[in-house]
């Protein structure tokens, strides 16, 4: 292979290679998902609880990294705030391709209860988001086939980032 | 014509009220000879303008120019060392003033007094920052709140809204879903002002259903592209409920009411 | 100095410089530690903070404002959002400020479950507490035997009233449900349970031990003349030595009848608020050893019987017609208190946690006011922090036990 440069970046490339490149990248990346810590109000207390001891996170190779640049999936947990929207925007252009979010919630996924000045209704207003998670707050449970679904969806997708389309297209 | 809706007062109304029900008030009761608050209300004599006592605390009204002299007189002489709270009440389409309230505490009695006093809209208050360290934020939250400046404060600033709000949220005028500043901040503060339309306007509608939101859902786990199309050849069929609409009026009218007839 | 311009992105309104040898941090408003959204501005001299600026605010919803726009009965699930490791004591609070506005009392079986709900709460938010306080100092183990413990105590909350987390378990007037089979002996097993553990595993993993002492002691001193100066309630205030509980001060519900101690400690430190917090959770299960016989011997009537204000039984809705009509009154229009205020402390494990509610006589209140312990605790971090090692910055945060829920509402 040493004379071919193959692309493979490209579909130029040999297709049975580039599938496989794909399912061993995508297979890397499911399974290793490793979320920036981003519990906003009480979803983030069932996002701990789904960590811990009972319902285990662990065991999905996810480990909640503190810092933006190591991590690969930012779970929305709670309410965001117009306060907090510009700080959310911020962390999320410091991730790292590849990035997904999770939007956990009603408060993230369209405001919730809360129909008021203060909150952002829906945080894909400010991310695009891959997984919407439903609930008040919902159960540590929902947040691991949330996770699953999203593993699903990563094996899907192909391997090059710049080939998949965001699903909120008017933000990148 | 369009409803009347007083501007004054934007919060939601009961939509039924009688008009012949009187409400009854919460019991006031006079403060009994010896007890422990006729201590207090004898200390307070000099500001007090009216005391009772509501819900087993006692209530004094007082001038607002007076607050620190009296809040001061409560903590050393009737030893209520503990400020649990203070905020304000926005009465200024009734009377055009704001109603502020203090609750302190004895923690030696286990009692509690509620110090209220009236300003009117403009007015600043004297701040009790000196008496009371809890004070340094409730204060900034009442002027976050209600835009009631405190005088001599150490940081008057806002404290639960951004810096760069405009409006105070806890007044009647201001809308529980917010101005127009306030359903556009977070585009204009991240994005700027030109991507408003790419955003769209929030969706303040708890109720709202699109035509193929069951298709979506049908769909998890093999979805689309956002934009892909998924109406299958289906015209866009907007429901009309009033005959009126029917008759379009950018087609020569004269010829549409001819074919009806 | 950044100047703002549309070129490159303007992050901060801050200015980083370095001017007197100080250094501006941000702890900025989203930090692993897992107390929420706490933004704090610290200039720090080499190691030392010299002044630290709390900024709060990010996640106001705008609580205090939907009041003025619900009926009371509709505010009650927005109250379980304010301080949500302990869903019930909010709720209970604010079910007791307007009871206490419409003079109405509930039942002895509502109050026997009500308190029972308060004090699981107390151990669940304790157990919170002790988690995410040895999560920040390093101790991550505790944090997996402490929720270990927490969903027995939300599997109980489940079992009661359906949800982990929000409970709104607590109506105006009483409770809506009564205790399935079951759920008492699930109970004697969770205080056993707590009991061995707190002992067993939380206090001799960190009792005694050299690091956790270390960190903790003389941590987050504060004295009692100003806990009460800043406005410190509940544990704050106890770990500073004055002795106020507003269950044994101001009783409500049964704690008249309950026979419990109030830890105190004089010690002022984090380390005296952390033995403090592990005495209570033995002390609140001895209140719920107490409570179940008193519950088995109370008449089983639920809710306040004040047609005025609170709706009937469903039994009675379902047959009678004026239940139904008054019924569907309340629940289309609200109820209309009487006009006149109230404010009304309880203890919440945070501490003292008061509903300040206005009426006017209207289904809507005029104005609610939430008293919540943590504000305050907020307020005081300006002066606690100052004089303290950046690592000790993490422990104080941890140790005045901060939920933002409360702090923005």
């Amino acid at each position: 292979m040493a004379q071919h440069q193959v692309n493979y970046a490209s579909a130029a490339g040999l297709p049975i290679a580039l599938t496989s490149v794909d399912k061993l990248v995508n297979w890397g990346r499911s399974n290793s998902l490793w979320p920036l810590t981003y519990g906003l109000a009480c979803c983030a207390i069932e996002m701990m609880a789904a960590g811990a001891s009972r319902y285990d996170f662990d065991r999905m190779g996810t480990i909640f990294r503190a810092s933006p640049r190591q991590a690969d999936v930012m779970i929305l947990a709670g309410t965001l705030s117009k306060k907090h929207s510009e700080f959310a925007r911020r962390l999320y252009d410091q991730m790292t391709e590849p990035k997904w979010v999770i939007s956990m919630g009603s408060c993230a996924n369209t405001g919730g209860m809360f129909n008021t000045y203060a909150t952002v209704q829906g945080v894909d207003r400010i991310v695009p988001v891959d997984i919407y998670l439903p609930g008040c707050a919902p159960r540590p449970e929902t947040l691991q086939y949330a996770l699953m679904m999203l593993q699903k969806k990563i094996r899907r997708e192909s391997a090059n980032m710049n080939n998949n389309t965001k699903q909120n297209l008017r933000l990148v | 014509m369009r409803k009347y809706t007083p501007k004054d007062n934007v919060q939601k109304k009961a939509y039924y009220t009688d008009r012949y029900w009187v409400a009854p008030r919460v019991p006031r009761e006079a403060v009994e000879e010896g007890s422990h608050f006729a201590a207090v209300a004898d200390a307070m004599k000099a500001f007090a303008k009216e005391s009772y006592i509501e819900v087993g605390q006692l209530v004094i009204h007082i001038d607002p120019t007076e607050n620190f002299e009296a809040i001061k007189t409560l903590k050393e002489q009737c030893g209520y060392t503990q400020c649990s709270e203070q905020s304000a009440v926005d009465y200024l389409a009734q009377d055009g003033e704001f109603e502020l309230f203090y609750q302190f505490l004895n923690i030696n009695e286990a009692k509690r007094v509620r110090i209220v006093c009236r300003i009117k809209e403009g007015e600043a208050i004297e701040s009790i920052v000196p008496l009371f360290n809890s004070a340094s934020f409730a204060e900034r939250e009442m002027y976050d709140m209600f835009g009631i400046k405190v005088n001599n404060h150490p940081m008057l600033k806002r404290l639960i809204m951004p810096d760069d709000w405009e409006g105070h949220p806890l007044l009647k005028t201001y809308p529980l879903q917010g101005d127009e500043f306030a359903s556009w901040y977070e585009v204009d503060k991240i994005f700027g002002k030109e991507y408003r339309d790419v955003i769209g306007p929030e969706n303040r509608d708890p109720s709202r259903i699109e035509r193929y939101d069951t298709k979506r859902f049908s769909r998890v786990g093999y979805e689309v592209p956002f934009d892909a199309d998924i109406s299958e050849g289906e015209k866009p069929n907007p429901i009309e409920y009033s005959e009126t609409v029917l008759v379009d009026y950018n087609k020569d009218s004269g010829k549409q009411l001819e074919e009806r007839r | 100095m950044q100047q703002p311009n549309k070129l490159t992105p303007f992050f901060e309104n801050l200015n980083f410089e370095r001017d007197d040898n100080t250094m501006v941090i941000n702890f900025g408003p989203q930090h692993p530690s897992a107390h929420g959204q706490l933004r704090l501005i610290l200039e720090l001299d080499g190691e030392q903070v010299v002044k630290a600026h709390p900024d709060i605010g990010y996640l106001h919803r705008g609580v205090e404002k939907m009041a003025e726009n619900m009926t009371y009965n509709e505010f009650l699930p927005t109250t379980d959002r304010l301080d949500y490791m302990a869903a019930t004591s909010n709720n209970y609070a604010y079910a007791l400020a307007v009871e206490k506005l419409l003079g109405i009392e509930a039942p002895r079986r509502a109050q026997a479950i009500r308190t029972m709900l308060l004090e699981l709460n107390r151990i669940i938010s304790h157990l919170f507490f002790i988690a995410t306080h040895a999560l920040d100092v390093g101790a991550m183990s505790v944090f997996l035997y402490a929720f270990r413990e927490r969903e027995y105590g939300m599997d109980l909350m489940e079992e009661y009233c359906g949800a982990r987390l929000t409970h709104s378990a607590v109506r105006i007037g009483g409770v809506p449900l009564d205790l399935p089979k079951g759920w008492i002996e699930n109970l004697i097993s969770f205080c056993d349970k707590v009991d061995y553990e707190v002992k067993n595993t939380y206090e001799a993993l960190l009792t005694e031990n050299r690091i956790w002492k270390m960190r903790l002691e003389d941590v987050g001193v504060i004295s009692a003349e100003d806990a009460l100066n800043w406005g410190c309630t509940g544990p704050m205030l106890r770990g500073s030595g004055v002795k106020y509980d507003i269950r044994k001060e101001e009783p409500y519900e049964l704690y008249e009848e309950l026979d419990f101690d109030i830890p105190i400690s004089d010690r002022c430190d984090s380390y005296g608020r952390y033995r403090l917090y592990m005495e209570e959770m033995y002390q609140s299960t001895r209140i719920l050893r107490q409570l179940i016989p008193i519950y088995k011997e109370s008449e089983p009537q639920l809710m306040a019987h004040a047609p005025q204000y609170l709706s009937a039984p469903k039994e009675e809705i379902m047959t009678q017609n004026y239940a139904l009509m008054q019924h569907f009154v309340l629940v289309t229009q609200g109820m209309r208190p009487p006009k006149g205020e109230v404010y009304v402390p309880t203890e919440s494990p945070k501490g003292e946690l008061g509903f300040y509610i206005k009426s006017e006589g209207e289904p809507y209140a005029y104005r609610l006011k939430c008293r919540a312990p943590s504000f305050f605790h907020t307020g005081l971090l300006q002066e606690l922090l100052v004089g303290t090692y950046i690592a000790d910055v993490v422990t104080i945060i941890g140790t005045t036990n901060i939920v933002f829920g409360e702090v923005d509402r």
